[in-house]
């Protein structure tokens, strides 16, 4: 059976470019990049080199550089470690209700630590209100944590006008970058920000790690403890071959590429929308299709059709796309995105899909999802039910 | 051979040893079998424990072994409003539902076998044990199973011949050690789990406790048909006609017979309680049921017609000659001998020798025309 993959904002597959270059390092380059022999010189200078790339791709000195295992460990570590340095400046945080799970579960969290966290409603398009913002902003807020785009709705938050409101304000100014690395453009001296989270796995590089970008100036102790890798930063061996792959991933995206990427996106989003419409499709778009928005994020809202039952179906035909999160049992937890968007009740909640495009789809996958979709559809309108 | 691979069959996997032998054999027949696991009730408990999270866990690694796709779908939302609500309500009636009887011809049988054909599925199959079989017109029979320890058609009865137009059975021929059999023969993981007992939602935990959540209790007096106090009740739907344990009374009066349920007042919130596991108002010659439902359609059998009939799961047949009403609504069930704890809420099931022609909700019991329990 024929499979498409649709679901790049979960996760990617490697770039066999970052495939080749870990499978060269593992090879011949196995040292502790902590030890003071050739191995681990070895090891430290292929280190260095891929910080280098990686902190030029944000305009951030090497330094500002911390390698993680990925998004999670890289926001937590940014909220919890701040909300304990800066206790004594005040204790109250300001974030969205549409964040990732590890920004607001760490959060509620530091609730229950006596913490006091705004969340910022969304409209129909994901966004927040900059006079909302301002509004919520008080003289003991030590931190906004806001994300740069929504890995649901791809909606693509006011970053660099958060920063420069945030500019002369105490708070430090967090932003989990993880769908937006990789394939926006990002300069964090130009947008003031403070921290910035990231994951390898959604640009085409290994799971289990990241990086969490923090500016010089910001000071917290490392979240793990142990020993002193990542200049006392970030307890643990480094993970070099995968850390030279993530660097690799970097590198192939070019401005250029990006800017190619971003183009066939929006092609694609169209190509859909024609295919949906000339089927006569009942559909909505759940956020907007603005261009400055997340590219690579479709959220469909086909009308009358269950998340359950389209995700299902697409996968029976070998096309994965997202329904939402599964909670334990393999069922799907209610979008706390869609719910911040539209109400609780609004039936966009268990009749959506996402379908999220990668540097690896090409039109005629998308053809072949159209068609598929157009089909499953038409056969659940006409589908007759027992008694 | 004939080629199965065009048949999608979808196999509703509960984790246990039967669905996942049920998926197994038809993924062995060629048939494009995809797997499904029902969330119907949640019971994450303080420590953050789910049965159906372990459960999923284990239809994981089933279908992971045979090699087929599996999913999940919940239904908590259908459970809730159409089995729950109707179990709650035949408690505050005083009576004793059989949730699994409902939830089989609204959930299983009805919201599961939609979403099944909504995945393009031509059949649904099932662990239970049961046969079915197509007469001359193409219409399905349901049939005892071959495991007749094991027969689950009580539980069935309430299903059309249309519903069960879609469904496979294919445990129905088998007994139940085979099936362990099978199942370890082909390195299933759940090959020794032991088998779910109880309601599905209550599981192994304290009954009374459970339904005490839901239902405000009304404790009240406990007293013979004659009128004479033995005691306490700790609230009437605690009980169940027949029961003997809980009662903490112990023998006393004429003898020293264990005492049992034999009644309820739900209006004056009196259990009635009698001596002997042989009283004789547990025995019934009697019943009336309503709620009626037929697997096909009897009319040819006329108004009255002979059968056998089972009161409750695991319960022998007992002859009986049954009356319709008028409009077929409401049937009189006679039996040639007394049946004992005939219990309003449990279902009377209907058969013809091997095959289970449906059945009802009982509603009253009687015996010499003098109707019993009081409820």
């Amino acid at each position: 059976m024929k499979q498409v993959y649709f679901d790049n904002a979960a996760t990617t597959p490697m770039a066999p470019e970052v495939v080749e270059k870990m499978t060269e390092e593992m090879s011949h380059n196995f040292g502790n990049a902590s030890s003071t022999h050739s191995f681990g010189r070895k090891a430290r200078m292929t280190l260095d080199q891929s910080r280098q790339i990686i902190a030029d791709s944000i305009n951030a000195n090497e330094d500002e550089i911390i390698f993680t295992s990925g998004g999670t460990e890289s926001d937590n570590t940014a909220i919890m470690q701040t909300a304990i340095a800066r206790k004594k400046l005040g204790k109250h945080i300001i974030t969205t209700a549409i964040e990732h799970p590890a920004v607001l579960k760490t959060l509620a969290y530091l609730e229950t630590l006596g913490y006091e966290v705004t969340y910022l409603p969304v409209d129909k398009n994901g966004l927040i209100d900059l006079d909302e913002f301002k509004a919520a902003l008080r003289d003991d807020t030590i931190l906004v944590t806001i994300m740069m785009g929504n890995n649901e709705v791809g909606s693509h938050m006011p970053i660099h006008e958060i920063g420069e409101i945030l500019k002369d304000h105490q708070a430090w100014f967090h932003t989990d970058a993880v769908q937006t690395y990789g394939l926006l453009d990002i300069d964090v001296k130009r947008d003031h920000i403070d921290m910035l989270s990231t994951s390898a796995h959604k640009l085409n590089g290994p799971k289990f790690l990241g990086f969490l970008y923090k500016r010089d100036g910001v000071n917290f102790p490392s979240f793990l403890r142990g020993g002193e890798q990542e200049d006392k930063r970030r307890a643990g061996t480094e993970n070099v071959p995968g850390i030279a792959g993530f660097a690799k991933a970097v590198s192939l995206l070019t401005p250029e590429v990006k800017t190619g990427m971003q183009k066939k996106y929006m092609g694609f989003k169209q190509q859909i929308i024609k295919g949906l419409n000339d089927a006569d499709i009942d559909f909505e778009i759940n956020g907007s299709l603005d261009p400055n928005n997340l590219q690579h994020v479709f959220n469909l809202w086909i009308k009358g059709v269950s998340t359950y039952v389209m995700q299902t179906n697409l996968d029976l035909n070998g096309i994965a796309i997202s329904g939402g999160s599964a909670c334990t049992a393999g069922s799907l937890e209610p979008s706390h995105v869609l719910i911040a968007m539209f109400g609780k009740d609004s039936p966009r909640i268990s009749e959506s899909i996402r379908i999220s495009f990668g540097k690896y789809n090409t039109s005629d996958d998308v053809d072949y999802l159209v068609s598929n979709l157009v089909q499953i559809i038409q056969r659940l309108k006409s589908k007759e039910t027992v008694k | 051979m004939t080629d199965n691979s065009k048949t999608r069959v979808v196999v509703g996997m509960s984790g246990g040893v039967d669905s996942s032998v049920v998926a197994y054999l038809l993924k062995q027949q060629g048939y494009d079998v995809v797997g499904v696991f029902m969330k119907n009730w949640d019971d994450t408990d303080e420590n953050g424990f789910c049965t159906a999270t372990e459960d999923y866990k284990d239809v994981a690694k089933v279908a992971s072994k045979i090699g087929i796709p599996y999913y999940s779908v919940n239904f908590e939302k259908e459970y809730w409003d159409r089995v729950f609500t109707y179990f709650l309500d035949e408690y505050k009636k005083g009576r004793t539902p059989n949730p699994d009887v409902i939830c089989n011809n609204e959930i299983k049988f009805k919201a599961f076998l939609d979403y099944a054909i909504s995945l393009g599925a031509d059949y649904v199959a099932t662990g239970h044990y049961a046969k079915l079989k197509r007469d001359a017109q193409g219409n399905q029979h349901l049939l005892r199973s071959e495991d007749m320890n094991k027969d689950q058609t009580y539980f069935l009865n309430q299903l059309t011949h249309k519903q069960l137009d879609h469904v496979m059975f294919p445990l129905g021929g088998m007994v139940k050690a085979k099936v362990r059999k099978i199942a370890e023969k082909a390195g299933l993981a759940v090959a020794n789990k032991k088998d779910s007992v109880g309601i599905c939602f209550i599981g192994e935990k304290n009954f009374k406790e459970f339904l005490g959540n839901y239902l405000p209790a009304k404790a009240g007096k406990m007293m013979t048909i004659d009128g004479e106090v033995k005691g306490d009740h700790a609230g009437l739907m605690y009980y169940t006609i027949g029961q003997r344990r809980g009662l903490g009374i112990g023998g006393g009066s004429q003898n020293n017979d264990p005492w049992f349920v034999i009644g309820k007042d739900l209006k004056k919130n009196i259990l009635y309680v009698g001596q002997g596991y042989h009283n004789e108002h547990l025995y019934a010659d009697r019943l009336v049921a309503s709620d009626l439902h037929f697997v096909n359609d009897i009319s040819d059998r006329g108004d009255s017609f002979r059968c056998t009939a089972k009161f409750r799961y695991r319960a022998m047949d007992v002859d009986v000659t049954v009356h319709f009403n008028a409009d077929r609504t409401q049937m009189t069930v006679d039996f040639d001998d007394p049946a004992r704890a005939i219990t309003p809420g449990q279902a009377v099931v209907l058969y013809d020798g091997e095959e289970c022609l449906g059945g009802g909700i009982i509603d009253a019991a009687y015996s010499k025309d003098r109707e019993l329990q009081y409820i």
